[in-house]
């Protein structure tokens, strides 16, 4: 008992010492904690129908963290009575195994938007980001009107999604090279969008701002909600027997 | 302070004087620490914390392992304490569920008890899928129509309320969507900038709040030639082709001279979901019940909804 008590004061006077053995106290909590989701199977349960995002979704999507939507906004529907009914059935962590970074969010001072593609019109996203309290009038949400002035500017999107391809998304080199063509064909009915709806099943291409003369922010916004959590048949009869033989959690 | 070295312990500890509390030994400029015991309470709580804690793991889902992590012995998920939590919400509500799913909406109004849930549901089922457009209170916002009046554009009626949300409103894909198209009069060239300034200060006239002029006569040509086909020679309009009665004081999309001239030139076409696809019926049934009940609900025999009351009729015959 003393000899432990002499050893640890050692530890205590020796500033390096204690900086390592802390390190690895950390370590272990760390490791017990975190390196597991890396191999037990109920990380990620199997779902289909996640695709990567389009280009105009990821643009879209880019303006979504450049004006800190996820400071209010959450995309993670917990498995709670009051979320699963408001806003649709929860979350499966295969449904942001694309996002970098994801959009889980903690702050919920605005409504969960994980289920929010297809829900309203365009206009009326159009219509409420412009002015949130002209449709809500109890939101304390800012004005994003000027979103649909500005033209959606990516300085090169090939390389935004070569980027991703790094981290893990599986755009194909095809995808890669119709980058920048396939980012202004989504927003443009008329245009010959070629294999867009094969290499990228369920996308929805229209004009998204209601100005079909101009590809702006407001286009790459609308078309990244209206996407939002509509890939994946959760409600399915597949997924929801998965869902059910799953424990441990 | 060189006394406190006579403390009464055995060599090598050290009290102190005023509290004969052990000191931990260090000294700083004689200056030295007190090695106070931790109360006996908090020491036992974090002893049984620990304790707490281990058969917490046991009980919950825990330990990880190679494929999965351990179940517990209670079984526990977080998805399946949900899924018992909608079973017994869903158990207190299966009678009413039960009872409107097999009622025809038409008989609802004699059954005051399912009429009563209906409205509660609908009410709560309304704050989830409609408050976004129609606002929490129901009231609309400009381009989305007020459902506290009795000003209705495709009928108010509980079976027409029901059609409306089933079939939506210009929903492509669906047969029955309520579907009307008003013209582009200004963008398509059908009328000049005059014409729309005349028939704008007509359809203000009607509703009094432009007195009549030369431009409002001029205004009432254009409208019998242009507009009377769809909302009416009287201009109060037609359910049939969702066409809005523009002789009283509501408007849908602003009622400013520039919002009629804006509306004639290049016209807003609302549109609402086709439910049918996303709610069941018992809950669309719920919704009519609420949105009727909200003060501009219309009986059956209402004249103006004939088409509506027609196969309501037919409905209650055959479930008699």
């Amino acid at each position: 008992m003393t000899s432990m008590t002499e050893r640890h004061k050692k530890l205590e006077k020796n500033i390096t010492l204690l900086g390592v053995c802390a390190f690895l106290a950390v370590i272990v909590g760390g490791i017990v904690e975190i390196a597991p989701l890396f191999w037990i199977d109920n990380t990620i349960e199997k779902v289909e129908g996640m695709r990567p995002y389009t280009p105009l979704e990821q643009a879209g999507r880019d303006i979504y963290v450049r004006e800190g939507c996820y400071v209010c906004h959450s995309q993670m529907i917990r498995p709670f009575r009051d979320e699963v009914e408001r806003y649709g059935h929860y979350s499966l962590a295969a449904e942001s195994m694309y996002d970098h970074p994801f959009q889980w969010g903690s702050e919920r001072t605005g409504p969960d938007l994980a289920r929010v593609g297809n829900r309203y019109s365009d206009s009326w996203h159009v219509q409420h980001l412009t002015n949130p309290q002209s449709v809500v009038p109890e939101s304390i949400m800012p004005k994003f009107g000027f979103l649909a002035q500005n033209d959606l500017q990516v300085h090169d999107i090939a390389a935004n999604l070569t980027a991703l391809r790094h981290v893990g998304v599986p755009y194909s080199d095809k995808d890669i090279e119709l980058a920048a063509a396939d980012l202004k064909a989504q927003a443009d009915p008329d245009a010959d969008a070629g294999d867009f709806l094969k290499r990228y099943p369920e996308a929805q291409i229209r004009d998204f701002d209601g100005d079909p003369k101009r590809l702006t922010e407001m286009d790459a916004l609308v078309a990244y909600l209206q996407m939002l959590g509509t890939l994946v048949d959760v409600n399915g009869a597949a997924a929801q027997e998965e869902l059910a033989s799953e424990h441990g959690r | 302070m060189a006394d406190t070295t006579n403390s009464p312990a055995s060599a090598g500890r050290r009290f102190d004087e005023a509290t004969q509390t052990e000191t931990v030994g260090h000294e700083w400029d004689g200056i030295e620490e007190l090695n106070t015991p931790l109360p006996r309470w908090w020491l036992w709580t974090f002893y049984a914390c620990i304790v707490f804690a281990l058969g917490y793991t046991v009980v919950y889902p825990a330990w990880p392992g190679i494929h999965s992590a351990t179940q517990g012995v209670f079984g526990w998920t977080s998805r399946g304490q949900l899924a018992s939590e909608l079973d017994a919400q869903a158990a207190t509500r299966a009678k009413a569920v039960a009872g409107l799913a097999d009622l025809p909406i038409e008989q609802l109004p004699q059954h005051p008890e399912l009429m009563r849930a209906a409205v509660a549901g609908g009410a709560a089922a309304f704050k989830v899928n409609c408050v976004q457009c129609h606002g929490s209170g129901a009231a609309g916002s400009k381009g989305y129509p007020n459902l506290n009046d009795d000003d209705w554009l495709w009928g108010g009626d509980l079976k027409t309320i029901e059609t409306t949300l089933i079939h939506g409103v210009r929903q492509p894909g669906d047969d029955m969507t309520r579907q009307s198209m008003m013209p582009n009069f200004g963008t398509d060239g059908l009328l000049d900038a005059g014409q729309i300034s005349a028939v704008a200060s007509y359809v203000l006239s009607l509703s009094g709040k432009e007195k009549p002029s030369a431009m409002t006569q001029a205004g009432a040509k254009v409208f019998a030639e242009n507009c009377a086909v769809c909302h009416g020679d009287t201009a109060k309009g037609n359910r049939e082709l969702g066409a809005p009665n523009l002789t009283d004081a509501i408007w849908l999309d602003g009622g400013a001279k520039a919002d009629l001239v804006a509306q004639i030139t290049h016209p807003h076409h609302g549109v609402m979901p086709a439910w049918g696809t996303r709610l069941d019926p018992v809950t669309i049934k719920m919704l009519a019940a609420y949105v009727h009940s909200l003060g501009g609900g219309e009986e059956f025999q209402a004249p103006a909804v004939a088409t509506g009351a027609a196969p309501a009729e037919a409905a209650t015959q055959a479930v008699e």
